[in-house]
């Protein structure tokens, strides 16, 4: 049976179900980040004493990877752009840079990771770093599924566009939405953790 | 313009309308690195930790809404995406709020 409003609008709606689907998961993402932005408030405030994010924290990296993800919303915003002009070469190149953006994030976060992991830094050691590993770990774990989505849409999912483009141009979008909020939930972790 | 609006009529007018789009993604990725650099720069002032978390919080606002508007077209949504971000919304401000009571009752017991 064929999925339902994938292309044509519905009509009460005014939007198709995958556009809608992906908005919900949305908003269930910020209560999931909204939960453990609300427990490092309860946390620090209840803390007898706190240390700046940037004591302990490599801010220089953090920023590198602040304008790498930006660079990667970008590049998305762009290869969904380029469909929309119908130059699926183009498309490609903007989606292959995202995930490379992606890419380039994860492995700076490993150098991080590993070099606190040296100084036996671990989640355990103290309540800043434990709520820094499990932000920036939800964090990285959302870069990395929104790179499977779209390595999938890059490779053996861009079949679609052959057979369907309108299709295939709101679902690149839909992936999209989810990788800008990635970038967005960033925006906000990169000034909490690192330099407050 | 949403993709709902334009992925059905893929059309020349289109394209115009898509390329004055990609000039507003440049400028707003311009803007998203000046304001990077603003949130480290204003960081190396060592403000008292209430104006730090302001200015800070101010400034990934207006990041976030930048991204919100342009890059997930928020500017331009159907009414039923505001009214799910509208309830999300309420809900995030209970979240944080929780937090905050406790915190400020807890400073009036000590009191």
């Amino acid at each position: 049976m064929e999925i339902p409003y994938t292309v044509e609008v519905r009509r009460d709606t005014g939007l198709t179900n995958g556009k809608i689907g992906i908005w919900l998961f949305l908003a269930s993402e910020v209560m999931l980040f909204g939960a453990l932005f609300a427990s490092y408030i309860l946390i620090r405030t209840g803390a007898p004493s706190w240390p700046r994010g940037d004591t302990l924290l490599d801010v220089p990296l953090a920023t590198v990877n602040t304008i790498v993800l930006i660079s990667s919303s970008v590049t998305m915003v762009m290869a969904w752009a380029s469909l929309m002009r119908r130059r699926f070469g183009t498309f490609r190149i903007y989606m292959g840079a995202t995930i490379l953006f992606g890419l380039v994030f994860l492995v700076i976060k490993y150098f991080e990771y590993s070099h606190h992991l040296h100084l036996g830094e671990l989640p355990s050691t103290n309540n800043f770093l434990a709520i820094y590993y499990t932000l920036t770990g939800l964090h990285g774990l959302h870069v990395f599924g929104g790179m499977v989505v779209n390595a999938y849409f890059w490779g053996p999912g861009a079949k679609l566009w052959k057979t369907n483009p309108v299709w295939f141009t709101n679902r690149v979008e839909h992936s999209g939405l989810f990788w800008h909020f990635v970038d967005l939930v960033w925006i906000f972790l990169f000034p909490t953790l690192y330099l407050l | 313009m949403t993709s709902d609006h334009a992925a059905t009529s893929m059309t020349g007018d289109h394209a115009v309308d898509i390329d004055k789009h990609v000039r507003v993604y440049i400028t707003v990725f311009v803007a998203l690195m000046v304001l990077t650099v603003v949130t480290v720069a204003v960081s190396r002032f060592h403000f008292p930790v209430p104006i730090a978390v302001s200015v800070a919080l101010i400034v990934a606002t207006i990041k976030g809404a930048l991204v919100a508007c342009y890059f997930m077209h928020l500017v331009s949504e159907k009414k039923l995406i505001y009214a799910v971000l509208a309830l999300t919304v309420v809900f995030f401000i209970a979240l944080i709020a929780l937090p905050v009571f406790t915190v400020s009752d807890g400073y009036w017991i000590a009191e």
